[in-house]
Order: structure tokens, then C-alpha cells, then sequence
């Protein structure tokens, strides 16, 4: 298996506040992550690194590597941007853009990287929504607001918003939190097939959906990263006392 | 913190000792029916196997709804799928309680063939393994459940020996060859047993550490450490 993204000797830090130590991690092509750990143990921090989101706070910072296919994303004179275009991600609350009707949410990316023809954007377009699993949904109302859609539909809108640039990673975290049970299980569907086609890495908080889903898990805990393994091993025999505990819910 | 999980575990797990007691006698009774040629006991261990049936099913029935219920995760999940497993071999010495008692009444229809030494032995050590193994997965004790892998070679040393003394003995009476194979059934039956306490030593070991020591050359290297 060829590994993706390598992650080496990455720190990250707010203000004086360390989030993030000393993470060694590397995905491999065509899986699926799943980042699992308590409330501020530094999920969010993490995947934020790997597309360079996590500078935008003030005061912040991180060192470290995070080679994209050999490539150091915190290499000089790259522009975190196009990163951004390679490393998509989607926020725990769907966030299509409010003024937005659904084609222009999923046409935006592809507009800012300066396409313009119709035809093109069209196809582009009705390709993201229906490797996102939304198509047949909104096929006929492309052009109501994206905010006009449930919860999980624009949840679906904001990865094929993240898949219409092609990106060769979508970084996720907690996606399905805000959802219920069969948008839920939409979103997880819809993983365990977008994986052919993307690396993804996801934050999530449910167990449950971490063992069904993911090929590997890696278990952080205050900043640390504690275990990481096969997801079939993580849930059936986890090598780390604090794993188990987390993961069989004894935490605390 | 005791999550309301670890009530429904504590219960599974008092079920199961519930039942494994319930072997525990109808070993017993077999065993005694044919040392003291004893009808009445012989009787108890059908009644027994009864109710060891239907706590085969209760069991079963609690570990599903723990499964379907509380999607369990590690040792949690270990926990029930050993039980599971355990739970089985459990009924099955229940079984082979019932054919030692069949085995045992042919017996004591008929003249003694020798006083029995070696097959009170090995009861004894059947026992033992039996009560052993469900001490071992009630205290989590995986060097107890060790121990018990190792008195298998006790038991298998036993069988092996009745069976070469009884063909010995037949050998010159070909008269007492039905009592003789008697004998070397119940032997066998016991040998059973001792093999289901086995799998369920193997299962406490995983339950407890996420090991899997079954068919490998492991259990040598464990039985050898501890001999
Ligand atoms: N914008 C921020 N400013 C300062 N501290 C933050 C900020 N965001 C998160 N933190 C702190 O960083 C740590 C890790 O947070 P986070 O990565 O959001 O954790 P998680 O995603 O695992 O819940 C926490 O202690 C949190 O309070
Ligand atoms: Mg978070």
C-alpha cells in the first residue's frame, strides 16, 4: 500500500496552548481514517493541519511535516489555497453558502480556479452530486438555495462541494453529528464508496460508526496520539489500556 | 465510573456460573452413580441436563440482546463472544454427563470388572478443570484458566492409561469385553469434558487478553512453562 499523506513530527499550538504533539501518522490511498478521542484532545486541531486551516486562527501555529504525495504542504512558497483545493474538508455543521442556489454551492470551487464554460461546469456539477449521492434529490431544483435543502441533503451538498475540485484527500470531522440516523447512515454509505475514489479522514465521535466505516483508527488523547491500528483490531482487542477504556465508554 | 453495561455483564456472567454449576453436578451424580452402582443418581442427571438445556438457551438468548442492544466494543465485546462459546461447551459436557450416566448404568447392570481406581481420578481431575475454568473467567484469571490447559495432560494421561489396563485385562477375559468397553466409554466421556473445559480455558485467556492460543504451538510453549 502506497501511503498518500505522511504526516511526521507534527506540533500544534494555540497561543502558548499545545493542541497537537508530536504526531507521526500516514494514510494510505483509497482508505478511510477514522480519528476517535474525548471532547478537546485535539481532533479538529489535527485534520485542520493537514490543509494548512489551522494558521487561519490568530496565534496560531504548527511545525512539522505533512508530505501530500512526497510533497511538503508547509514547504516555502506553497500557497495554502491550491492546498486546500488537493485537501477538501467538511465541517460537523453542513455550511453551504447562504446566498447560494444548490448548483452554484457545488459550481463555486470551480469558478474560483477560473472555469467558466457552461457545459463544462454543468457536467462537473451533476458529476459531484452524484458521486456525493445527491443527484436524483436535486436534480430538479438546482436552483433553489442550497439552505433550502434538509440537514443531510446539505450535508451531501457540502461534499460534492469539497469533491467537485477533485481533491485527492476529504478531510472530515464529526460530518454526521448534527444529523439523524438515516441521513447518518447516507453519509456512511456514501464514505465507504467515496473511498475509491478519495483518502479520507474523518473525526468522528461515534464508536459505532468508526468500527463500520474505517479501515484504520488512530485513538488522541490530550494532544497525544496514544494507538493507531487496524480498526478491526482498535475495536476488538486495543493494545492500550486507555484506548479500551475510551472506546468501551469507561472514560472519566 | 460503573456503567449500567457492567450490571448486565455482572448478570450474564451470574448466569453463566449459575449454569456451569449445574454441570458441575451432573458430572458429579454420573460419576457417583457408578462409583456407589447408585440408579437414583443416574436419574438426577437427566433432570439436571434439563435445566442446563434451558439455561443453554437463556444465556444464549442474554448475550444477543447484549450484542444487538449495547454494540459492545473490546473487552466488552470479547466478553460475550467468549461467552457465547462458552456457554456451548458448557451444554455439551451437560451431554456428555448424560452419556456417562447411559455408559455408567450398563455398568452397575453387571458384575464389577476390577475396583475402580484410575476412572475416580480422573473425575476428580475433570472436576477440578471444570470448576477451574469458570473460576478463571468469573476473576478474570488468565494464569488460573494457564493452569488449566496443563491438567488436561492430566486428564488425556489418565484415559490413555485405563484404556491400555482394560484391553490388558480383556485380552485374557474375553468374557468381560462388554464391561470393559463400558469402561473405556466412560473414560472417553470424561476425556470429553475435560477437552470442552479446555475450550473454554482458551476462550477466558481471549476474553481476557485479546489472545488467540487455539491451535498453536503456543499452548506448548504455555504448557511447557508451567511443568
Ligand atoms: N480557536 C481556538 N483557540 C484557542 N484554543 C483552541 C481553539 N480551538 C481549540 N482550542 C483548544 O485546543 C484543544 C484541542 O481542541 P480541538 O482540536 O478542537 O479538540 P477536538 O476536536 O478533539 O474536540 C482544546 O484544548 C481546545 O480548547
Ligand atoms: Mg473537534
Amino acid at each position: 500500500m502506497s501511503a498518500i499523506m505522511e504526516v511526521s513530527g507534527l506540533n500544534a499550538w494555540f497561543g502558548a496552548a499545545q493542541a497537537v504533539k508530536e504526531i507521526n501518522l500516514s494514510f494510505e490511498k483509497n482508505t478511510v481514517t477514522a480519528i476517535i478521542g474525548p471532547s478537546g484532545c485535539g481532533k479538529s486541531t489535527f485534520i485542520r493541519c493537514l490543509n494548512r486551516l489551522h494558521e487561519e486562527v490568530p496565534d496560531a501555529r504548527a511545525i512539522g511535516r505533512v508530505l501530500l504525495e512526497g510533497d511538503d504542504i508547509y514547504g516555502r512558497g506553497v500557497d495554502p489555497v491550491a492546498i486546500r483545493r488537493k485537501i477538501g474538508m467538511v465541517f460537523q455543521k453542513p455550511n453551504p453558502f447562504p446566498s447560494l442556489s444548490v448548483f452554484d454551492n457545488v459550481a463555486v470551487g470551480l469558478r474560483l480556479g477560473g472555469l467558466r464554460r457552461a457545459s463544462i461546469l454543468k457536467e462537473a456539477v451533476e458529476r459531484s452530486l452524484t458521486l456525493s449521492a445527491l443527484w436524483d434529490e436535486v436534480k430538479d431544483k438546482l436552483n433553489a438555495p442550497g439552505t433550502s435543502l434538509s440537514g443531510g441533503q446539505q450535508q451531501r451538498l457540502c461534499i460534492a462541494r469539497a469533491l467537485a475540485v477533485e481533491p485527492s484527500i476529504l478531510l472530515m470531522d464529526e460530518p454526521t453529528s448534527a444529523l439523524d440516523p438515516i441521513s447518518t447512515a447516507k453519509i456512511e454509505e456514501l464514505v465507504t464508496e467515496l473511498k475509491k475514489a478519495v483518502t479520507i479522514v474523518m473525526v468522528t465521535h461515534n464508536m459505532q460508526q468508526a468500527a463500520r466505516i474505517s479501515d484504520k483508527t488512530a485513538f488522541f488523547l490530550l494532544g497525544d496520539m496514544v494507538e493507531y491500528g487496524e480498526t478491526s483490531r482498535i475495536f476488538t482487542a486495543p493494545k492500550d489500556s486507555r484506548t479500551e477504556r475510551y472506546i468501551t465508554g469507561r472514560f472519566g | 465510573m460503573e456503567r449500567h453495561f457492567d450490571v448486565s455483564l455482572r448478570e450474564l456472567k451470574e448466569q453463566l456460573v449459575g449454569m456451569a454449576g449445574l454441570v458441575e453436578r451432573a458430572i458429579e451424580c454420573a460419576t457417583l452413580g457408578l462409583v456407589q452402582r447408585d440408579r437414583a443418581l443416574m436419574t438426577q442427571v437427566h433432570e439436571i441436563e434439563k435445566k442446563i438445556n434451558e439455561a443453554h438457551i437463556a444465556v444464549d438468548d442474554s448475550c444477543v440482546k447484549l450484542l444487538a442492544l449495547q454494540q459492545p466494543l473490546a473487552a466488552d465485546l470479547r466478553l460475550i463472544v467468549a461467552t457465547i462459546k462458552i456457554n456451548t461447551d458448557l451444554e455439551r459436557m451437560g451431554d456428555q454427563a448424560v452419556n456417562i450416566a447411559g455408559n455408567a448404568t450398563r455398568y452397575i447392570s453387571a458384575e464389577p470388572l476390577k475396583p475402580l481406581v484410575d476412572l475416580p481420578r480422573m473425575f476428580e481431575e475433570v472436576r477440578v478443570m471444570v470448576r477451574e475454568t469458570i473460576d478463571s473467567f468469573v476473576r478474570t484469571d488468565a494464569q488460573l484458566a494457564r493452569e488449566v490447559l496443563r491438567r488436561d495432560d492430566l486428564v488425556d494421561g489418565l484415559k490413555n492409561k485405563i484404556f491400555r489396563d482394560v484391553l490388558e485385562h480383556v485380552k485374557i477375559n474375553a468374557g468381560d469385553i462388554e464391561q470393559g468397553l463400558n469402561l473405556i466409554l466412560i473414560a472417553r466421556n470424561l476425556e470429553r469434558i475435560g477437552d470442552h473445559a479446555t475450550n473454554i480455558a482458551e476462550d477466558v485467556i481471549f476474553a481476557i487478553s485479546g489472545e488467540d492460543i487455539r491451535h498453536s504451538a503456543r499452548i506448548e510453549t504455555i504448557k511447557q512453562a508451567l511443568t
